[in-house]
């Protein structure tokens, strides 16, 4: 089942000689528990293409669908509930809270759906847990280095029921060891937690560890990979004796 | 990859067999680089007659016969490691030689090219990322390997993004033919003729 779907989605700003187009007829769909990664130079659309799947912005026109539901019709309260309970969102320089603990920032999106302190703290520490940062969950964004803030933002982002993750250049901060520990998790959500994500970048590195690439360009989808064989015909395993 | 000197970092590490060699030069390289019976044994030989490795018997190099290596093969170990490869030449790239005549042929668009070769090149470093997803720190060889393949493909990338860029910026500027033809009013780039002429 498709978590996400866009058919056909334009997006332009300004009007008549001054209008830009940034996004041109875009369709896309991420499979349940699939990683898409949309490769694309500055300027190419990426940014707008994930606000506009996570109902942060409307298209101009198309439709965007969460788990074959149209949002485009759907109320304001009902997408903001839409945001706070299905879609996480990843930014590349973390977006944490800075006088919030770790816990605190996990827990927040949980606690302002309304579910008690308790129970958020609870469902916090889990997911901190899981991704291995169950020993800084009382230390404050300053206290953690890059690469654990933007884990604790991906715990942000998988905390609670979430299905769709959205992550915008989300290792774009990062030195190459975090960015991969950073993917690697993105990864391990769609495989283990269930979860369907879509990750914006213009590096081929981290575009890689998505099951399905797509290339953007001028708004436009121009390309996409095909599903790669296993690795196994890039090993040397049979050699002629 | 030098099977000579892999086989004296093998030794330097104590005496061992001949199929034991070969079977931990595939381990140690990540199984990434091939590499047949009669190369290890031929490689063996030529050791033990420059005097880098000795043999526990006379006779023909084969599984069973056990090598170590001489002082004199530790220091050619060393100097080998800290000698960098010569990368002063560019390699001559088939992907390079393709965007470039892409360039001037007319009936080519050569931002389809570029992006060909880009698909191509990223569905690659998806198999090897698929590698590092199954192994994730238990065979540090193998990784190290699966990274530079890695590096390597993503260079690529950034060439073809690069390539891709200024090739707009050219087009944009209306002056890719004035820029990328020599003629008396535009001639050959200096360094370009220092260089033909030193040839």
């Amino acid at each position: 089942m498709s978590m996400l779907e866009l058919r056909e989605v334009s997006k332009s700003y300004g009007q008549g000689s001054a209008e830009v187009h940034a996004l041109r007829e875009v369709s896309l769909s991420a499979q349940e528990g699939s990683m898409v990664a949309v490769m694309g130079p500055s300027g190419s659309g990426k940014s707008t293409l994930l606000t506009i799947a996570g109902t942060l912005e409307e298209p101009t026109s198309g439709e965007v669908l969460l788990a074959g539901q149209p949002v485009g019709t759907l109320s304001r309260n009902a997408k903001a509930r839409l945001r706070r309970r299905v879609i996480g969102y990843v930014f590349q320089d973390f977006n944490l809270l800075s006088g919030l603990t770790a816990a605190e920032n996990v827990s927040l999106p949980l606690e302002l759906d309304g579910l008690s302190g308790r129970k958020a703290r609870v469902a916090a520490l889990t997911v901190l847990d899981r991704l291995g940062l169950s020993e800084r969950a009382s230390h404050y964004p300053d206290q953690m280095s890059g690469g654990e803030r933007q884990r604790v933002a991906i715990a942000r982002a998988m905390v609670g029921e979430r299905k769709l993750l959205l992550a915008d250049e989300p290792s774009g901060a990062l030195d190459s060891v975090n960015g991969e520990a950073v993917m690697r998790l993105v990864h391990d959500a769609c495989k283990n937690a269930g979860m369907t994500a879509v990750v914006v970048t213009h590096d081929a590195q981290l575009a890689s560890w998505a099951d399905r690439v797509v290339f953007l360009r001028d708004g436009r989808v121009t390309d996409q990979t095909v599903p790669a064989p296993g690795p196994e015909s890039l090993l040397t395993t049979e050699r002629n004796q | 990859m030098s099977v000579r000197h892999a086989m004296l970092a093998l030794l330097s590490e104590g005496p061992k067999y001949g199929l034991q060699l070969r079977e931990e030069f595939e381990a140690r390289t990540g199984e990434i680089w091939p590499l047949n019976v009669g190369q290890v044994y031929t490689t063996l030989q030529r050791l033990e007659r420059d005097g880098l490795a000795e043999s526990d018997g006379s006779g023909e190099a084969g599984p069973q016969k056990g090598f170590r290596i001489t002082a004199e093969g530790e220091q050619e170990l060393a100097r080998w490691l800290r000698t960098p490869p010569d990368l002063s030449s560019p390699p001559r790239d088939e992907l390079v030689m393709k965007v470039l005549v892409a360039v001037h042929v007319p009936s080519a668009d050569v931002h389809e090219v570029i992006q060909a070769h880009r698909r191509y090149v990223v569905e690659l470093m998806q198999q090897w990322t698929r590698i590092k997803e199954d192994d994730t720190g238990g065979d540090l060889s193998l990784l190290l390997a699966v990274d530079a393949e890695l590096f390597r493909l993503d260079s690529v990338i950034r060439w073809l993004d690069a390539a891709e860029a200024r090739v707009r910026r050219v087009a944009a500027d209306g002056a890719m033919t004035r820029a990328d033809r020599a003629s008396p009013q535009n001639p050959m780039p200096r360094h370009r003729r220092e260089a033909r002429q030193r040839g």
